[in-house]
């Protein structure tokens, strides 16, 4: 399947099932469309009928271009079949119901209180409650015994905001480091904060201890202090972000990412990145909101054209300041194209439900975050482990193949069939989908894609 | 003359032979938290 598209000067083919990239000039680029159904000597009238005025395209070239067309394609980099169906299900199939990360929600409450804020303000419309120590060292021993011979396992301290509860977090993670050994395990831990409650303890245990740190911040001072406000309805933008700085500065090399949301108030969400980037934070990741339709923080339909604009404007600037020297990255387009995935990774779905699953303060287990508070979703709990073990089977068949949508997409070897929570809360189901939110997802693999080509242009210069 | 460059990528069907270890991060567990790429994940198996 071909994805042929331009963008910033680049013509860009994307092979999709070899995972191939080419950067081919005008005349390449309409070879290849028309290859598949034209001959050869139809393709030589169209491109000198086309080309007409160009001295350096003759036959001979266009001939030799079509040569090099075919070559390709015989040596798989161009018009692979699709050939993966098959084999969609067979990562999740094999792994059987190895568990090998869990988001732990150890706060449901929160001191904010973010009108946007999917969670309902950290109680995730239930009631507010702590995780205790024994809730969550069973959460790790369950994890430990369900993870089978994967060795990495990943644990996101989560919430609401887990620094309300910061103590068990510090002890969970010496629990989880006091056993890791001798069950030949590595535990990888992430902490997802509003920073409000960040301290040099918390500084100095994450920055030894928390593989990532994930810390929110929406950008500019007004449009992080609109949504993001404490109970008395003042905006935190001036509380945290002396917290983050000093918080990344001793982080060192390790990783960390300033994580906004960008909503209805601000689809010009790239002003806010730069922002981000102007005060020297270099990771950055800037999220659509996820609400339901007309609330008022909700993306319109105006909204995603802009945002679609937004994300080219974001691609460009960051290969300015490349050029520069004074680089950020963005998460969704950190994109590598010869150490990414294998092809399981790419067509298994993101593995909510199966090998990824969230604890509540209570115990109880959900597919992922998104789904804790839908109690149809509960698919069991950590002392007698999944016991809806039908809702687990519909998540196992979650895949890039799932969808019938998604059969002609070129994009579905980078989004694996898309999220689920999105799905189910566009369309009643986890194997709906969600459509702006594949447009979007399409914009950006775009982008990512054309700022290696960028890249290797720069470098071969 | 050269139109075509073609970029060093991983090779889809050959990592059908040898990849689908299961180590690499799950989906989720870095920054989004609300949408699904795949593609940005590091290979735990190179």
């Amino acid at each position: 399947m071909l994805h042929q598209y331009k963008l910033n000067g680049y013509n860009i083919v994307l092979d999709t099932c070899s995972g191939s990239v080419h950067s081919v000039d005008d005349v390449a680029y309409d070879i290849i469309a028309m290859f598949e159904t034209s001959t050869e000597d139809e393709i030589v009238a169209a491109m000198m009928e086309k080309y007409s005025d160009r001295e350096d395209v003759t036959e001979e070239e266009i001939r030799l271009c079509i040569g090099d067309v075919a070559a390709l394609k015989a040596r798989g980099k161009l018009f692979t079949p699709d050939t993966f169906a098959p084999m969609a299900g067979t990562l999740k199939e094999r792994s059987g119901d190895v568990v090998k990360a869990l988001c732990l929600h150890v706060a449901h409450t929160c001191n904010l209180n973010c009108s946007y804020c999917f969670a309902s303000q950290g109680k995730y419309h239930g009631d507010r409650a702590l995780m205790s120590f024994e809730v969550g060292k069973r959460a790790l021993d369950f994890l430990i015994e369900h993870s089978g011979t994967r060795r990495n396992l990943e644990v996101d301290f989560f919430g609401g905001e887990p620094l309300m509860n910061w103590d068990v977090v510090k002890q969970l993670v010496q629990y989880a480091r006091s056993v890791e050994k001798q069950h030949g395990k590595r535990f990888r831990f992430t902490l997802t904060t509003n920073g409000m409650l960040i301290d040099d303890d918390v500084i100095e245990f994450s920055n030894r201890e928390m593989s990532n740190v994930v810390l929110s911040l929406d950008g500019r001072k007004e449009i992080h202090d609109r949504l993001r406000v404490d109970y008395a309805g003042n905006g935190s933008y001036d509380r945290i972000v002396p917290k983050f700085r000093r918080f990344v500065q001793a982080r060192g090399n390790k990783s960390y990412y300033m994580r906004g949301t960008f909503t209805h108030a601000n689809p010009d969400f790239t002003k806010d990145v730069f922002h981000m980037a102007d005060m020297g934070f270099t990771e950055l990741s800037m999220e659509p909101v996820v609400c339901a339709e007309g609330d008022p923080a909700a993306l319109t339909k105006e909204d995603i054209e802009t945002v679609k604009e937004q994300y080219e404007i974001l691609a460009k600037e960051m290969l300015k300041r490349q050029q520069e020297d004074r680089p950020f990255t963005f998460y969704h387009y950190m994109l590598d194209l010869t150490e990414g995935p294998c092809i399981y990774k790419r067509i298994s779905g993101c593995g909510s439900g199966t090998e990824y699953m969230a604890v509540t303060p209570w115990g109880d287990l959900y597919p992922c975050h998104q789904f804790v508070g839908e109690e149809r979703y509960r698919l069991g709990n950590i002392w007698d482990g999944v016991t809806n073990t039908a809702l687990r089977e519909e998540f196992r068949a979650c895949n890039a193949y799932a969808r019938p949508e998604c059969a002609d997409c070129w994009a579905k070897l980078y989004c694996s069939g898309g999220c689920a929570a999105n799905a189910y809360h566009a369309t009643g189901s986890i194997r709906g989908v969600y459509k702006p939110g594949c447009e979007l997802f399409k914009k950006r693999i775009e982008c990512a894609i054309m700022m290696r080509v960028a890249e290797d242009a720069a470098k071969n210069r | 003359m050269e139109r075509i460059k073609t970029l060093e990528t991983r090779d889809m069907c050959e990592s059908a032979k040898n990849g689908g270890c299961g180590e690499c991060q799950t989906s989720c567990q870095s920054a989004c938290k609300t949408s699904c790429g795949v593609a940005n994940q590091q290979c735990e198996n190179k």
